[in-house]
């Protein structure tokens, strides 16, 4: 409670400290998602040095910030599940993605360095359905025939918080695990059957980290961060991947993005897919009221695409393929103002 | 205002001088009387004060409910016994919570109620008095610590020391017997309802004990004199003088305790494992409570069901703190009332 109140605090005075210069229809206000929030900000903060506009955003999470689009309160809103066609045309919205990034599973097992374990779809999905309790259990061995795992029961970590992370990791283990589809299903929180449930990536990493043979998911760049151990899984096309750039890319190569950017890069075929990807969405409106924030709100994303990937790189994402970009920025024709003029300018 | 005003006070008042003479009360001075306005205004700002705080009370009320309402009306009151919370299916209920936090927080009391007797108790009548400042202001700087701190120290460096020691002793002590072995039955992990009872007991004890000893230190020497006087021992004394004479700063200490046990959210965010599943009724076993819940979920709730369900849960626990006040309003009315009888 604190933490939020502190939150709405700083996010009201950054608001309020935007006032005066908002006027200037330059100024931009967004809010969403957690996940690419250390992104923006560093983006935000390199496109006030190069061009002198300022672009608020505020980290609230995915649902807020689908609110706070729908209410209209900010220009652009961020969420980490993408919003289905007909549910976007509905709200009136316009989506595309800005990063790529993975979700991987780490685990504690004493003498078990990282990439050694090696696990798939369905071992992982029954793991947190409470049917393979032990690291000894048969299908974890057929998977690890060489591996020493321990005779002790499995702790599973999961995100207490609803997270886009759980969304990518719930809805890859509804594509592979039908059982985990029927029982639980996909969301940012379902209702777990088995597991302790940390806050936030390093919630979920604090009890990994503290709890002996446990397993646990996380954001990619927190495992490269933390050096955590993580566990190679099984793709698709049936071979075994470790996280890296490359594995998540590969599997945004995948996707047909020409024909909708509802894309959840899970479980995509490529022999050097990562299975659990997903890409983080920005939500603008269709029709806009204030066209000239809309415009600034496009030229910031614009400059973010050509000039942002090292920034992206250095900070753990994956930055979009160029091929995407280009198809993303001749979408960006569909938002318009009232009278029916694109807002987008070159 | 009386007899003890200085008499040089008067002087600069001609008019009341010879009455003052006469009188050894002197009615209030001519400004209070010159101007009836201000006087009114004050009367009404301090009024409208008041009736602010309960028109608050009442908007959150109203604001709780109007939000909450899609899930009252689903649900109704079948929501407090309902276990399942599943925000795929939108199905919910809110026992698992409302368990939660009722048990976190009894747990804390048990702990912490006798332990900040014995430290007010040690405080005001048995320790020396060089020791008495020093430990009361460390007691007091407790309830300084920000809560996140309890958080994390419970989850990193108490809840190890909890697993190692007392939970898998426990198990393998009891771990076989009827009843008391399904108390700690269980992944002995340290996290749970117990290590959030613990956790919660230590951050309201500086609460209870602060209070606990204020209102002992107020107890008049005399009556306390007069019963060692009697040939009362210190615990005599404690129980059948100081006891009785503070007892409605004692239940509002505790009270006190008790409230911030209900509200508190981040410390047990961090050690109650929040877990959405009433399957046993272990000790050891990962739960939730009603703070932890919305703190964790109101973020990412999508409008509609799930976050009319979390209002909801909002306003039971407003609902528990009113319940819980109430209460114990009602104890010291009866004590009150028992006053003076014999026993």
């Amino acid at each position: 409670m604190k933490l939020c109140f502190k939150l709405s605090l700083t996010s009201l005075v950054a608001a309020v400290a935007a006032l005066p210069v908002m006027s200037s229809a330059q100024d931009v206000t967004g809010a969403g998602a957690s996940f690419p929030a250390p992104l923006y900000s560093k983006w935000a903060a390199d496109y006030n040095r190069a061009t002198g506009i300022k672009i608020n955003y505020q980290s609230v999470g995915s649902g807020a910030g689908l609110r706070q689009i729908e209410a209209k309160t900010v220009d652009f809103g961020a969420s980490d599940a993408p919003l289905k066609d007909d549910e976007l045309a509905k709200k009136g919205l316009v989506q595309f993605p800005t990063v790529i990034g993975g979700v991987v599973p780490v685990i504690n097992i004493k003498g078990i360095s990282p990439g050694q374990l090696k696990l798939n779809g369905q071992v992982l999905g029954d793991i947190y359905l409470g049917k393979i309790t032990k690291w000894t259990d048969p299908a974890i061995k057929a998977l690890n025939p060489t591996l020493a795992l321990p005779d002790a029961a499995i702790s599973p970590v999961r995100r207490a918080d609803g997270s886009g992370t759980s969304f990518i990791f719930t809805n890859y283990l509804s594509k592979v695990n039908p059982e985990w589809k029927t029982k639980v299903g996909e969301g940012t929180a379902v209702n777990w059957p088995v597991g302790a449930g940390g806050k936030g990536n390093e919630g979920v990493a604090a009890f990994v980290g503290r709890l002996p043979n446990s397993i646990g998911y996380v954001e990619y760049a927190y495992v490269k961060q933390n050096k955590m151990t993580f566990a190679q899984l099984r793709n698709a096309a049936g071979t075994f991947v470790s996280p890296d750039d490359s594995a998540f890319k590969a599997a945004a190569a995948g996707a047909d993005w020409a024909k909708s950017f509802y894309q959840i890069l899970t479980e995509q075929p490529g022999k050097d897919s990562w299975p659990i990807t997903g890409a983080t969405f920005i939500l603008m409106h269709k029709v806009q009221d204030k066209p000239a924030q809309a415009t600034s709100s496009l030229k910031f994303f614009d400059w973010a695409y050509k000039n942002g990937d090292k920034t992206a790189d250095d900070l753990d994402y994956v930055p979009m393929p160029a091929n995407v970009k280009v198809i993303i920025e001749k979408a960006w024709a569909e938002i318009k103002d009232g009278s029916g003029k694109s807002v987008a300018s070159k | 205002m009386s007899s003890t005003l200085p008499a040089g006070g008067a002087a600069f008042d001609p008019v009341s001088k010879s009455v003052k003479q006469n009188m050894t009360n002197p009615p209030p001075g001519n400004a209070v009387r010159r101007s009836p306005l201000a006087d009114k205004m004050f009367g009404w700002v301090a009024q409208g004060a008041a009736w602010l705080t309960l028109l608050l009370l009442v908007a959150i009320l109203m604001s709780l409910v109007v939000g909450a309402w899609p899930a009252i009306s689903k649900y109704g009151l079948g929501f407090l016994t309902s276990t399942t919370w599943d925000p795929v299916k939108n199905e919910y209920g809110g026992l698992v919570m409302i368990y939660g936090t009722v048990a976190t927080s009894l747990i804390a009391l048990i702990i912490a109620v006798p332990v900040s007797f014995g430290i007010a108790l040690f405080l005001t009548e048995l320790s020396p008095a060089w020791l008495k400042r020093p430990l009361g202001t460390a007691i007091e700087l407790l309830a300084a610590v920000p809560s996140i701190v309890y958080g994390m120290w419970g989850l990193l460096v108490f809840g190890p020391i909890l697993a190692t020691y007392v939970q898998q002793p426990l198990q393998t002590a009891f771990g076989q017997t009827p009843y008391l072995g399904a108390l700690v039955s269980g992944p002995p992990v340290g996290i749970g309802i117990l290590s959030a009872g613990i956790i919660l007991a230590i951050m309201i004890i500086p609460f209870i004990a602060s209070v606990m000893r204020d209102v002992f230190d107020v107890t008049p020497v005399m009556l306390k004199e007069s019963a060692y006087a009697l040939g009362s021992t210190t615990w005599e004394v404690v129980y059948k003088v100081v006891l009785p004479y503070t007892k409605a700063g004692v239940v509002g200490g505790i009270m006190l305790g008790l409230g911030r046990a209900l509200g508190e959210t981040m410390a047990i965010t961090f050690v109650i494992g929040n877990f959405n599943q009433l399957d046993s009724l272990s000790l050891f076993q990962a739960a939730n409570s009603i703070t932890s819940a919305l703190a964790n979920e109101f973020a990412e709730a999508a409008e509609g069901l799930h976050q009319a369900a979390l209002i909801y849960l909002g306003l039971v626990l407003f609902f528990i703190t009113f319940v819980v006040l109430a209460l114990s309003k009602l104890m010291l009315a009866q004590l009150s009332k028992n006053e003076g009888t014999k026993t």
